[in-house]
């Protein structure tokens, strides 16, 4: 089984090569392979349609409860054969199709790729690996959609359709992960044999977030607009992603977890309402169409939201209708893909208005449109006539909103027959017009698909029994979640469906008679359009890009003090929260202990730094930060640093002479902000000096553990052999970083060295700038020399 | 003293951030002057305060016998200490040097990449 998944990864890693080894023929050369596993999995077919069930499992991450595993039951072996049978047509039929382009190898990598990725999310049976596999299909239909990416356009709705549904594919992960904690496991068929979900408290979250990505994924109102735009893709993979396989995978996922998520108020109010409405709107907007593909593809939307109603009304009768659908739908809407393809090829037309009186030309295509198209309108004896009888009867045992959905369906059905009238009659009958290419009938590659496709429509219609009992049956059961018992039938008697079968055949008829009148009464769609989910997913990509660079422009704005601002902001409201609510504030303030010097030191250590803010000469300044660092160089001394003491006073004798060297020639304090900014900025840096002073207080009233400084009490003289702890921790235990710091002040020294002497030649030398140099070059040396000191306190320390 | 500490590293942290904020670049080095020593000093104090117990150990014995002042903290401070020193050095000549090429010490004006 993971051979059959990974295979066809593997050969599209080798499909550019095998494509030019093939020459003309490579897509029936690579089409041995879904051939290959189309037969493993009908061999597979006696087992599962007793009932059985297939397991696989391969560890992937066992740690992480992931694994490769399968399972093949009724309807993921639907989607397997599915997937395999017009996977095999596709290449067959885009090998000719897109014969002579520049990249139909890379055309080639995707298709297989996406084959590989769509059976992995058919049969995975572990909720990971099916989300792994359904982003692949996103990826890969993202390719495909923008195969023609010298296109800005196709390139544009490539974009469209991966943001939409990644985006559903986001909370589908979310969804999932929810499903494995309320299940307590991530495995399907475990999920599955647990029984129903919907009494868990994270039911609703989980169910909207999984429904959010199946909509998305099967483009379902308001998400439809995505699968229309991607027509923009060649008509093979139209015909396979986004008609017959990969648009059904939310319906598979919505069929899967129908067992354990079904059955319950939201469930069937979400997928009725939603199901209902998405089939009115596609074929509403498919009767309005003129594009080939354009119709075909909102006709698509159409059947995606009939199975999601069916999904949704969950009842036996429900399920079974929806994978008789689901296969009807595949076979003949595969079909007219590939004729809507043969149309654009053979005689360049793109547009039904553009198209007349072909079937002179091309006869035999003309007689397999006809056919797909009959089971597409529900005629006896089509399979589509199944489909359609069972979901009439569906809908009208509903246990909600029967008359609504009966009605929406009914008016559904007319507009379909409509649809079906279109593409059976328009472009092969009436007079003969121009068309862009000399009409002919095309090459058998191009045809075998379509016709084997619309001639099995035919054979499950006169012989329903042979899918039924074969698979449907099976797959209904798995979707119902318990052995289905109704068998497929062609004739059901004269009965209320049959009627509204027959009056909507009647009424569709007529409404293409009227057809260019229907598109003119409906014109205000044009209007409406403005306002439709498209133009608000617009807005959200660019009110998105819009807010990004203005935060960016804010953010990162180049200002110092701005990043300051809002870094400090952050620590203050994050830091002071957490001593609010976490500790309490409970302070350890005490001022018992105080003797008179160390008063008398930070008191004047207070005042300096407060001078040092306040006076106006740079000399003042510098002066007070010396008085500065000589009183903190005290207060070590006092608490028994000794070491720190003396290594202050050092530094702090070479920074003031630096400053004093470096920066006197500088402009003397200018007042260069206003006094409002004065104000702000004191007030943020007030309250982040109040909040270390907090913290201080915090920390050391809530120290928990021991520290680990007692070791190097215990050892410095064992081990290190020095009496000066600190130095032994310096050279000994922590030796490395210092050989790190000396390693710093080096590059800082050369650092230093190369900006004074390497100046760039371009800049002008004018008289100040030789002033400059001469006071650094004065300078310098004193840097050197406070450098070199400083390394040798690295040392010695 | 803990306490009477804590005021006072609050006070140069407000110092240190006030300075950082002003749009002269050469406040800006004050600024990071006072910042280095409030930041040095928060080390210090939250590792202990202890009077003249500082962590020797005494001639012709292996350990201190009774307490000693925390050593850990002080080493850190100590390559801190040298470091900050770097950087400053570093900082000073680099904001020179910008200076004399812009000819503003200002930063709101020091926008231009070239």
């Amino acid at each position: 089984m993971l051979i059959a998944v990974l295979s066809c990864f593997i050969l599209a890693c080798f499909a550019p090569w095998l494509h030019r080894l093939g020459g003309r023929q490579s897509g029936w050369l690579l089409s041995v392979l879904p051939a290959a596993l189309f037969v493993y999995f009908a061999s597979l077919l006696p087992e599962v349609s007793q009932g059985g069930q297939l397991q696989f499992a391969y560890p992937w991450f066992p740690g992480l409860q992931i694994q490769l595993s399968f399972l093949v039951d009724g309807l993921s072996l639907l989607f397997a054969l599915l997937i395999t049978g017009i996977g095999f047509f596709i290449l067959v039929y885009g090998g000719r199709y897109l014969e002579g382009h520049q990249s139909l190898g890379r055309f080639y990598i995707f298709l297989l790729g996406f084959m590989g990725s769509m059976l992995g999310l058919v049969l995975s049976d572990n909720l990971i690996s099916l989300f792994v596999f359904w982003e692949l299909t996103t990826v890969t239909s993202f390719m495909l959609i923008g195969f023609n990416h010298e296109q800005e356009d196709a390139r544009k709705k490539a974009h469209q359709g991966l943001m939409v549904t990644v985006m559903g594919g986001l909370a589908l992960m979310t969804g999932f992960i929810m499903l494995g904690l309320a299940a307590g496991s991530f495995e399907l068929s475990t999920i599955l044999a647990s029984g129903t979900l919907t009494e868990h408290s994270l039911y609703l979250p989980m169910l909207l977030l999984i429904l959010l990505g199946t909509f998305t994924k099967s483009a379902q109102t308001p998400f439809h607009f995505w699968l229309p735009n991607a027509m923009a893709a060649p008509t093979p993979v139209s015909a396979y992603l986004h008609s017959a396989t990969m648009v059904k995978a939310g319906v598979y996922l919505m069929a899967r977890l129908h067992p354990s998520l079904g059955g319950s108020e939201a469930w069937l109010l979400i997928l009725s309402l939603f199901g209902a409405v998405t089939m009115v709107t596609g074929i509403f907007l498919a009767s309005r169409a003129t594009g080939v593909k354009r119709v075909l593809a909102y006709s698509t939307v159409m059947a995606l939201g009939t199975l999601t109603m069916l999904l949704g009304l969950g009842t036996e009768k429900a399920a079974l209708a929806a994978v008789t659908f689901l296969l009807a739908h595949a076979l003949y809407k595969g079909a007219l893909f590939m004729i809507a393809g043969i149309l654009d090829h053979s005689a360049g037309v793109k547009d039904f208005r553009d198209a007349s009186g072909l079937r002179a030309s091309m006869p035999i295509t003309t007689v397999v449109a006809i056919l797909a198209s009959l089971s597409l309108a529900g005629i006896i004896p089509l399979f589509g006539f199944v489909g359609k009888e069972l979901l009439l009867e569906a809908v009208l045992t509903a246990s909600i909103w029967q008359i609504g959905l009966t009605i929406a369906t009914l008016v559904a059905n007319i507009m379909v027959v409509l649809v079906a009238a279109i593409m059976a009659l328009k472009p092969w009958f009436g007079p003969q017009i121009e068309t862009p290419k000399k009409p002919h009938d095309p090459n058998v590659a191009l045809l075998v698909g379509p016709a084997l496709l619309a001639v099995l429509g035919l054979v499950f219609g006169l012989a329903p029994a042979l899918a039924g009992n074969g698979i449907l049956t099976a797959a209904a059961s798995a979707v119902y979640g318990q052995p289905v018992t109704i068998g497929l039938s062609l004739w059901h008697g004269i009965n209320l469906p049959l009627m509204l079968t027959i009056s909507s055949l009647i009424f569709g008829l007529i409404m293409y008679r009227f057809w260019a009148g229907w598109r003119h009464i409906t014109r205000f769609m044009q209007t409406a359009e403005k306002f439709g989910p498209e133009v608000i997913y617009e807005r959200l990509m660019l009110g998105m890009t819009t807010f990004a660079s203005w935060q960016t422009k804010t953010l990162q704005n180049g200002y110092l003090r701005n990043y300051l601002i809002t870094t400090l902001g952050t620590v203050i409201i994050i830091v002071g929260w957490a001593l609010l609510r976490v500790n309490q504030l409970e302070l350890d303030i005490n001022f018992s202990d105080i003797k008179v010097h160390e008063f008398a030191i930070v008191a004047l250590l207070i005042l300096s730094a407060i001078i040092a803010v306040m006076v106006r000469s740079f000399l003042a300044a510098v002066a007070m930060l010396g008085a500065l660092g000589f009183g903190v160089a005290l207060l070590y001394v006092f608490f028994s640093a000794v070491d720190v003491g003396i290594t202050q006073v050092l530094v702090e004798t070479i920074t003031v002479l630096l400053l004093v060297l470096v920066l006197y020639r500088l402009p003397e304090f200018r007042s260069l902000s206003s006094s409002a900014n004065r104000i702000r900025d004191a007030i943020i840096a007030g309250i982040t000096g109040l909040l270390m002073t907090v913290l201080i207080l915090a920390i050391t009233s809530a120290r928990q553990l021991e520290g680990i400084s007692d070791y190097f009490l215990q050892n410095s003289g064992p081990l290190g052999h020095g009496r000066n702890v600190v130095n032994v921790i310096l050279v000994d235990f922590r030796a490395l970083d210092t050989l790190g710091e000396i390693f710093v002040l080096a590059l800082v020294a050369i650092g230093v060295y190369a900006m004074i002497h390497l100046r760039t030649g371009a800049l002008p030398v004018t008289n100040s700038d030789r002033r400059a140099a001469f006071t650094f070059r004065r300078s310098q040396k004193e840097k050197m020399k406070a450098d070199e000191q400083a390394q040798k306190e690295g040392e010695a320390s | 003293m803990t306490t009477l500490m804590a005021i006072l590293i609050g006070t140069f942290y407000a110092a240190a951030i006030y300075m950082m904020l002003r749009r002269s670049v050469v406040k800006l080095v004050i600024g990071l002057i006072l910042l280095s020593n409030a930041a040095n000093l928060l080390i210090f104090t939250v590792a202990g305060l202890e009077r003249g117990i500082p962590p020797l150990i005494p001639k012709g014995q292996d350990v201190i016998a009774g307490a000693a002042a925390d050593p850990l903290a002080q080493a850190v401070i100590l390559t801190s200490i040298v470091i900050g020193f770097g950087v400053l050095a570093f900082a000073v000549v680099l904001i020179h040097r910008a200076c004399e090429v812009v000819q503003t010490d200002d930063m709101n004006e020091m926008k231009g990449t070239d």
